[in-house]
């Protein structure tokens, strides 16, 4: 019998949870349509239409032949906006998530390994920041500095990354006491080092997990920023203003309300899921 | 117990304190000015500029502003640069339809999540509680602007449910029953977009709660004895799974105050969000200042008061 690491065992039990693959697939699936478009739009091709070509004898179009999810009350193809819209969403999920990680492990880090009054005082802070209602505050940030995406991608991280630092303190608190950390300490390793190769990659499945729950968050904050008219400015389609602007033909117009909103959903449930099937992977238990 | 209480309101009180600088420096140091008008109105001669200045205060040094703001708060002056009203009549006037529309979105979130989190652990790991769980995913990745208008085109459309504010506008009711079903529906759409996502995380509380408590010891116990599965599970398992979740009831304190801007806005309900976006879109520092510090004060209070009920309902826990 092989000994597997412990990387393999937890990837087979994932490979085994078979609504978690149907969801990574789902997600691959829209990474593939989003790079795909980024693509497209260097080499200047615009597939199945222009996403910002108006065309008003086509307006309010329903789905069907030649606009398959219709048009919107400029006329604009939904699925090319949709398309695009895409790589917005994967972006902002990305790169928010990114800095929130950066931010709270090495806060966490910090505040788990140094203790003391480092941890009394990062924790303090950690204690403040979340005592502000999260969307509210990136909402008057996006709307004091003007939208754009880098601007609502950094403010989302800016806010989101209190929980990572609380667990990755957690993690360290324990990490810290164990042998194989105290050798490294015995040893005359630096703090930073033991931090880097000894503690890190031992949290890094709790880290993992958190991350990758914070993306459809993420998303879901931009969306709703964009459906307010705070999120990336037009002409750029994304996903929430595609909805935004379908709001006042609710009636008429079903299906710009219905298709963004699918892809939104889709994808966060898919992040959920998969979140979930790692997190129940990497528990050590039988 | 006297001594941590006074601690941690000693804390809070400092927590406060920085809370409300960085509160204040956010909405007074990002470009843009507070007046109710355009800049280069020409109609606004210097005399009425000044005077709105001297009025909030934005003639002072910075600091000055930050103090006469605080004072102004906690004496009940603090009035708004839009409409020149007190800021805390203004919350005050939102608090009631704020506090029927949480109170009953609360209510279907720890009804609806406590059962289906009984329900998945009843069939923990099995195809049940597979698909529960899923829901409980679904229910969390719904964006909320977006269920809103399913919602809105199937059953105002459908079956001409009143929507929009918190009473059908112009309409004479002949009798209260009538009134009162009007103010129930203007409630119940908006009420059961915000539960949603309640649903979710309290059925994954509970699931999660269930499944460390079913392998205690005192379980095995009830089991090797005898006593019937339903016994074990309601009256030893559940019991004891749903003591963190009384605790988390601190927690609610700022929820039942809080606001949701995206769905009180689709709803057109006058409740804490709705005033909050306002403000944001009007630059009205004070109230965004007093709202961001009333919010502060409420989650400190809740997270104190969780503490607190933690060492009540769980006699082995010691507050130090």
């Amino acid at each position: 019998m092989s000994i597997k690491s412990p990387f393999a065992r937890v990837g087979a039990r994932f490979i085994a949870n078979r609504i978690a693959m149907i969801a990574l697939t789902v997600i691959i699936g829209f990474f593939i349509i989003a790079l795909v478009c980024g693509v497209m739009d260097l080499l200047h091709i615009q597939w199945p239409h222009d996403p910002n070509a108006t065309h008003l004898e086509r307006k309010l179009f329903p789905p069907g032949p030649g606009h398959w999810l219709g048009t919107d009350n400029l006329g604009r193809d939904v699925l090319s906006r949709m398309l695009h819209g895409a790589y917005i969403s994967l972006t902002v999920g990305f790169v928010a998530v990114g800095v929130a990680l950066l931010i709270g492990i090495a806060v966490g880090a910090c505040a788990g390994y140094l203790g003391g009054w480092v941890d009394n005082l990062l924790m303090r802070i950690v204690d403040a920041i979340i005592c502000f209602p999260a969307f509210f505050l990136i909402l008057s940030a996006v709307a004091m500095l003007g939208p754009n995406i880098w601007i609502i991608v950094i403010v989302i991280g800016l806010v989101s990354w209190t929980s990572t630092a609380r667990l990755v303190r957690a993690e360290f608190l324990t990490l810290r006491e164990t042998e194989y950390v105290r050798a490294a300490r015995s040893l005359g390793q630096r703090p930073f080092t033991i931090i880097l190769r000894h503690i890190l990659p031992n949290a890094a499945a709790p880290i993992f997990v958190t991350a990758v729950l914070g993306i459809p968050d993420a998303i879901m904050t931009e969306a709703g920023l964009s459906f307010l008219s705070f999120g990336v400015p037009p002409p750029q389609a994304t996903w929430g203003n595609i909805i935004s602007d379908g709001k006042s033909y609710i009636l008429d117009a079903w299906w710009l309300i219905l298709f963004p909103g699918l892809a939104i959903f889709t994808i966060c449930l898919a992040f959920y899921v998969v979140g979930e099937g790692l997190r129940e992977a990497s528990q050590t238990k039988s | 117990m006297t001594a941590f209480i006074l601690r941690r309101l000693a804390i809070s009180v400092v927590l406060l304190f920085f809370i409300s600088i960085v509160a204040f420096l956010m909405m007074t140091l990002t470009p843009g000015s507070p007046y109710p008008w355009g800049d280069l109105n020409p109609k606004i001669s210097p005399a009425i500029q000044d005077a709105f200045r001297k009025r909030f205060h934005l003639d002072q040094p910075l600091y000055k502003q930050y103090v006469l703001t605080m004072r102004d708060l906690f004496t009940g002056n603090l009035r708004s640069t839009k409409d020149d009203r007190p800021v805390l009549q203004k919350i005050a006037e939102r608090l009631p339809a704020t506090l029927k529309l949480n109170i009953l979105a609360l209510t279907l979130a720890f009804t609806f999540g406590i059962l289906l989190g009984v329900f998945c652990t009843r069939h923990y790991g099995r195809a049940p509680d597979t698909l529960a769980s899923l829901i409980a995913f679904v229910l969390i990745a719904l964006p909320s602007f977006w269920i809103s208008y399913l919602i809105t085109i199937a059953l105002v459309k459908g079956f001409a449910v009143p929507i929009l504010g918190t009473q059908s506008y112009g309409v004479v009711f002949s009798n209260h029953f009538q009134k009162w079903l009007d103010t129930f529906w203007h409630l119940a759409l908006p009420a059961t977009v915000l539960s949603l996502n309640g649903i979710a995380v309290q059925s994954r509380f509970i699931r999660a709660s269930m499944a460390e408590t079913l392998k205690e010891d005192y379980i095995r116990t009830a089991r090797a004895k005898g006593l019937p599965e339903d016994a074990v599970f309601y009256k030893h398992a559940l019991r004891n799974s749903i003591r963190p979740m009384v605790t988390g009831l601190g927690y609610l304190l700022p929820a039942l105050l809080g606001g949701s801007i995206i769905v009180e806005t689709i709803f057109a309900y006058p409740g804490i969000g709705r005033l909050g976006y306002q403000a944001v879109l009007d630059r009205d520092y004070p109230t965004l200042v007093a709202l961001n510090f009333i919010t502060a004060t409420l989650v400190l209070l809740g997270n104190l008061i969780a503490d607190l009920l933690y060492a009540v309902v769980d006699p082995r826990v010691r507050l130090e």
